[in-house]
């Protein structure tokens, strides 16, 4: 690599450097759901249904989050309930 | 009793067929009773690459179904008295690799091989997961390439929850990152994944690198296994991988390009 070359590759980002940053991250993302029980998704969805019935929350409102640490699985449930209550569908 | 090597990578194309016939070899040149199994039924290609294709007889399905047994299946290699070839069917559908066929025929060549190495297809579908499920040792090949990075990590997962290993809680299976068609000219210009980005990635133990080498093709044009190519330096680089596999402590070669003078490296490049 000549002297021109150098500085010229020094200022262009450098693909190999962009091929590593994405892989880190894909791999982490991969490895993240590996793990995951494959009912999750439908958990989701079931408990998303379940509270629709009585509280008006949006689609996305239920987020559901799997972790492995070193002797137990954590299993998060979070749900968005909305400021205002809205008039309930419950008797 | 036998150690059972699988040649794994997810991704097509990086150097599996490559890397199970140098091994093989390798390992039989050192005296060590070796016979290398073709897993990708339907496309095999181990035979080629050994250059034992007009002898193939019986293959790994006939002797699954016991339609041949395993004397009759399998090819003793020409140059060298340790290394025996079991090569896949041509015609026969992949879903006759049942687990206890397989497992079946493994146990019978584990009584008088020291070595199984098992050529897995590409993909994760059933051949590769046959191939995988009895491994004692993975070696993952991988391209220092985004796809083939990625596939290898997926690969791993596999390997960690649906091998034989894993499946009865024993000690897992142990990994072994192989890199292969390595262009060091092209990582110290920052175009290419250097074998510390792959290795911090994938978190394995490294057995080798093998250098993008035109030794590869022309080995493969003549059926000759890499590895005889002793004056080539992919030919050199799976000597060492063999005698690392083997527990021989050897230096890491053809990572970094050659030293050039200080003059030279500014005028000319």
């Amino acid at each position: 690599m000549g002297l021109l070359d150098y500085f010229r590759s020094s200022q262009a980002k450098n693909s190999a450097g962009v091929a590593k940053e994405r892989l880190q991250i894909l791999v982490a993302h991969d490895r993240a759901v590996r793990g995951r029980p494959s009912y999750l998704p439908q958990l989701q969805q079931e408990i998303l249904e379940v509270i629709r019935k009585y509280v008006d929350v949006d689609l996305d409102a239920v987020s559901v989050n799997y972790e492995q640490e070193d002797e137990r699985e954590v299993l998060e449930l979070n749900i968005v309930i909305p400021d205002a209550p809205h008039a309930s569908h419950a008797p | 009793m036998a150690r059972i090597i699988v040649i794994t990578s997810g991704k097509g194309g990086v150097g599996k067929t490559t890397t199970s016939a140098a091994l093989a070899m390798g390992l039989a040149q050192r005296g060590k009773r070796t016979v290398v199994i073709d897993f990708d039924v339907g496309l095999r290609n181990l035979d080629l690459i050994m250059g034992c294709e007009r002898r193939v007889v019986y293959d790994f399905i006939n002797v699954i179904n016991q339609e041949a047994n395993l004397n009759q299946a399998l090819i003793r290699d020409k140059r060298c008295d340790h290394l025996y070839v079991l090569p896949a069917s041509q015609t026969r559908d992949k879903d006759a690799l049942t687990k206890e066929g397989v497992g079946r025929v493994l146990e019978e060549l584990a009584q008088s091989y020291d070595f199984i190495v098992c050529d897995s297809p590409a993909g994760i579908e059933h051949g590769a997961t046959m191939a995988m499920y009895y491994a004692d040792d993975a070696i993952v090949v991988t391209n220092p390439e985004v796809s083939s990075v990625r596939d290898s990590d997926r690969m791993l997962g596999i390997l960690s929850s649906r091998s034989r290993r894993a499946e009865n809680s024993d000690e897992p299976v142990r990994e072994f990152l192989l890199l292969t068609r390595y262009n060091a000219e092209r990582v110290e210009i920052g175009e290419m994944l250097s074998v510390e980005d792959v290795q911090e990635i994938l978190s394995l133990n490294l057995l080798g690198v093998i250098p993008e080498s035109k030794a590869v093709l022309n080995a493969s044009n003549s059926g000759i296994p890499v590895i005889l190519d002793r004056e080539s330096d992919a030919g050199q680089a799976y000597g060492d991988v063999v005698s690392r596999y083997l527990g021989e402590e050897v230096p890491h070669r053809f990572i970094h390009t050659e030293k050039k003078g200080f003059l030279s490296r500014i005028f000319r490049g």
